[in-house]
């Protein structure tokens, strides 16, 4: 991982503010980011572990451990409140699949949005969440 | 090949999502079957959502519209004549005679839908470019001068002056000044900049270096949210194109953009969080003054924009101050693009010019509920903005009046909830939203939320209503007042309009 997390730093020439940009490389190679990642990257780009770790634990995107299964991000925003969405988290939780709650994926005239890792689907209803995750897996 | 014929299927996220790449797919293969010739655009979206996908066949009568389109459609369309631009079920006639699209105004838009998104070519034909040519034969003080008779004003949802903001950061003397677009669209209810961004990437690009000749700005930076990744593609590439274009042959012209993503904070929508956010750092707010446009990204002056008012740009120094200030009414100038959104049967982006009444964008536009229930309210202006009741739909949408009506315009969202809403949890929502989204820097928008949200939670389950009802507004109050920034300080905004308007549903 050393070698990678040193190159992707290198191709932002270390350069503390592409930080976030680095962080999403990172976990996108690797799946999260590991401490070890962290301490590299902080070394590479010479801030302080204790900043790394203030900037980590801000964003939610970014993650410390790894998940199961596909990143599932369901709306809980007004827009998708408005057709359903809050059924549609009840029954996704219900289901046991891991899920991050986000608020609006700009999909709000077509809601309730679901997004599975990156791809974004619109007039999400318990029945075609159940059909896009059994085609995943 | 005289007789290819010309398909646009979108490749905008919302049509994405209903499963656009499919159907351009089968289309692909069912004319291969027939050994027709075709060939397929994916454009951005015109913004009639509700008819994703809606695919586009050109013939010599103009483009012809067909949606919602699913690929089990696609043997029948083929069968019918499609190409010929013959009837189907599916089929709404000629794209730009729709209705709902024919009584827009659309200047900001003018080219989404319509041209291939990263055709330079395309955008060019489309009146692309012209503005930049025209600001490049321009001196600063002169550009400057054309934004502010123009009447723009930030689209992010401040409604600040855009010229005012912009003669500020020419002002300054500094050895490096920064443009810095705003692409961090978490208000619910709104998707205009990522349907821009996806459908009409250029308009963004020279907005920006339009901004950057008239500041003396030399480096921009585009900060879109993580949740928006075929936006983010569509810009990287886009910018790749905008950078190797001939305009920048001239080697003493250069302006260089800068992509960064953000990580899942809706704070970095504010505009010092968002700085900060750019720097590499946590999306903390910062304290005014000084404002960015003095002291800003990296401690030079920096202009902040949202997407909506750069793209507006192009068209006011091609076109004129006059013909864009010649849209709209009172202090509102222009066009504003609108987004209908949430239980809605025709949802998607309206641009009108300011004045044009909610009634209008919801029943004429939007045509009632898609449950067809009754509308019971409209939250206008995102998470921050006020639950408008169906009754007051006679008011005008611009900054004033609907200041007036104890609302704000936002970033043009508009959210429709039908009958079975309960504005008490709504309005828990709103103090939920800020306890999760705020950056925790000031006490009032940290603390305030928390105890915001028990105490509706208290009047919710019937527990001393009245004098919960007293604090509530207490907290809303001190929110209100004490805040450094406007996640706080306006997150009452939709809790009183709810008690205000729905006080019915606060009785426990």
């Amino acid at each position: 991982m050393t070698k990678q997390v040193l190159r992707i730093c290198g191709e932002h020439d270390n350069a503390p503010d592409a930080l976030l940009e680095i962080l999403h490389k990172a976990q996108e190679e690797h799946g999260f980011l590991t401490k070890d990642t962290l301490v590299e990257i902080a070394r590479a780009l010479n801030i302080s572990r204790a900043d790394i770790h203030g900037i980590v634990s801000f964003y939610d995107d970014f993650r410390r451990e790894p998940t199961a299964g596909p990143c599932i991000k369901i709306c809980r925003a007004e827009a998708c409140q408005a057709v359903g969405g809050e059924d549609l988290t009840a029954h996704v939780k219900g289901s046991g699949v891991d899920t991050h709650d986000v608020y609006c994926l700009g999909n709000c005239a077509l809601g309730p949005a679901v997004m599975i890792d990156d791809v974004l689907y619109g007039r999400v209803d318990a029945q075609k969440f159940d059909t896009l995750l059994k085609a995943r897996s | 090949m005289g007789d290819t014929t010309t398909i646009y299927v979108p490749c905008d996220a919302a049509a994405l999502s209903v499963g656009a790449d499919d159907v351009a797919q089968a289309i692909e293969q069912e004319a291969k079957q027939r050994g027709v010739e075709i060939q397929i655009i994916r454009n951005g979206s015109r913004g009639m959502l509700w008819l994703e996908p809606l695919v586009e066949v050109v013939t010599p009568k103009g483009r012809m519209a067909y949606g919602p389109v699913a690929p089990h459609n696609v043997e029948s369309l083929f069968d019918l004549g499609f190409l010929d631009g013959n009837d189907h079920i599916l089929s709404h006639g000629l794209t730009e005679a729709i209705p709902y699209f024919a009584s827009q105004e659309r200047l900001t838009f003018a080219r989404c839908g319509v041209i291939d998104p990263l055709s330079i070519e395309d955008y060019e034909d489309h009146g692309g470019l012209w503005g930049l040519r025209r600001a490049t034969g321009m001196a600063p003080e002169e550009i400057v001068d054309v934004v502010t008779k123009s009447g723009l004003r930030g689209r992010g949802g401040a409604g600040f002056p855009t010229g005012i903001k912009w003669k500020t950061a020419l002002e300054q003397n500094a050895d490096q000044k920064y443009i810095c677009a705003n692409a961090d669209e978490g208000d619910s209810g709104t998707f205009a900049d990522r349907m821009l961004m996806e459908g009409d990437p250029f308009s963004l690009l020279e907005g920006m270096t339009i901004a950057g000749l008239a500041t003396g700005a030399t480096i921009g930076y585009i900060y879109i949210r993580s949740e928006y990744p075929q936006a983010v593609k569509t810009i990287r590439r886009a910018v790749e194109i905008w950078q190797n274009s001939y305009l920048f042959e001239d080697p003493d012209y250069t302006f260089d953009i800068h992509v960064r993503v953000g990580a899942g904070a809706y704070i970095c929508g504010e505009e010092t969080s968002m700085l900060e956010s750019i720097e590499g750092k946590r999306g903390q707010i910062k304290v005014k003054p000084p404002i960015p446009a003095i002291e800003g990204l990296f401690g030079k002056p920096t202009i902040i924009n949202n997407i909506l008012t750069l793209a507006s740009v192009p068209t006011i120094m091609n076109k004129g101050w006059v013909h864009y200030e010649n849209y709209g009414q009172g202090r509102s100038r222009g066009t504003q693009p609108f987004q209908l959104g949430g239980d809605i049967k025709r949802g998607g982006l309206v641009e009108k010019a300011f004045g044009v009444t909610l009634k209008q964008l919801v029943e004429d536009f939007g045509g009632g509920t898609r449950s067809g229930k009754p509308v019971r309210t409209v939250q206008a202006g995102g998470p921050l903005g006020a639950y408008i009741p169906a009754s007051e739909f006679d008011v005008e949408m611009d900054y004033e009046k609907l200041a007036e009506a104890g609302a704000m315009l936002g970033h043009g969202g508009l959210v429709v909830f039908n009958e079975d809403v309960n504005m008490a949890k709504q309005a828990r929502f709103a103090m939920k939203f800020c306890e999760v989204e705020s950056c925790g820097k000031c006490t009032p928008c940290r603390i305030g939320s928390v105890r915001g949200k028990e105490t509706l939670d208290k009047i919710i389950s019937g527990k001393d209503v009245e004098d919960n009802l007293v604090l509530l507004e207490d907290i809303c109050e001190l929110m209100t007042d004490g805040s450094l920034c406007a996640m706080g300080g306006l997150t009452p905004m939709p809790v009183r309009s709810a008690i205000k308007h729905f006080g019915s549903d606060f009785k426990g």
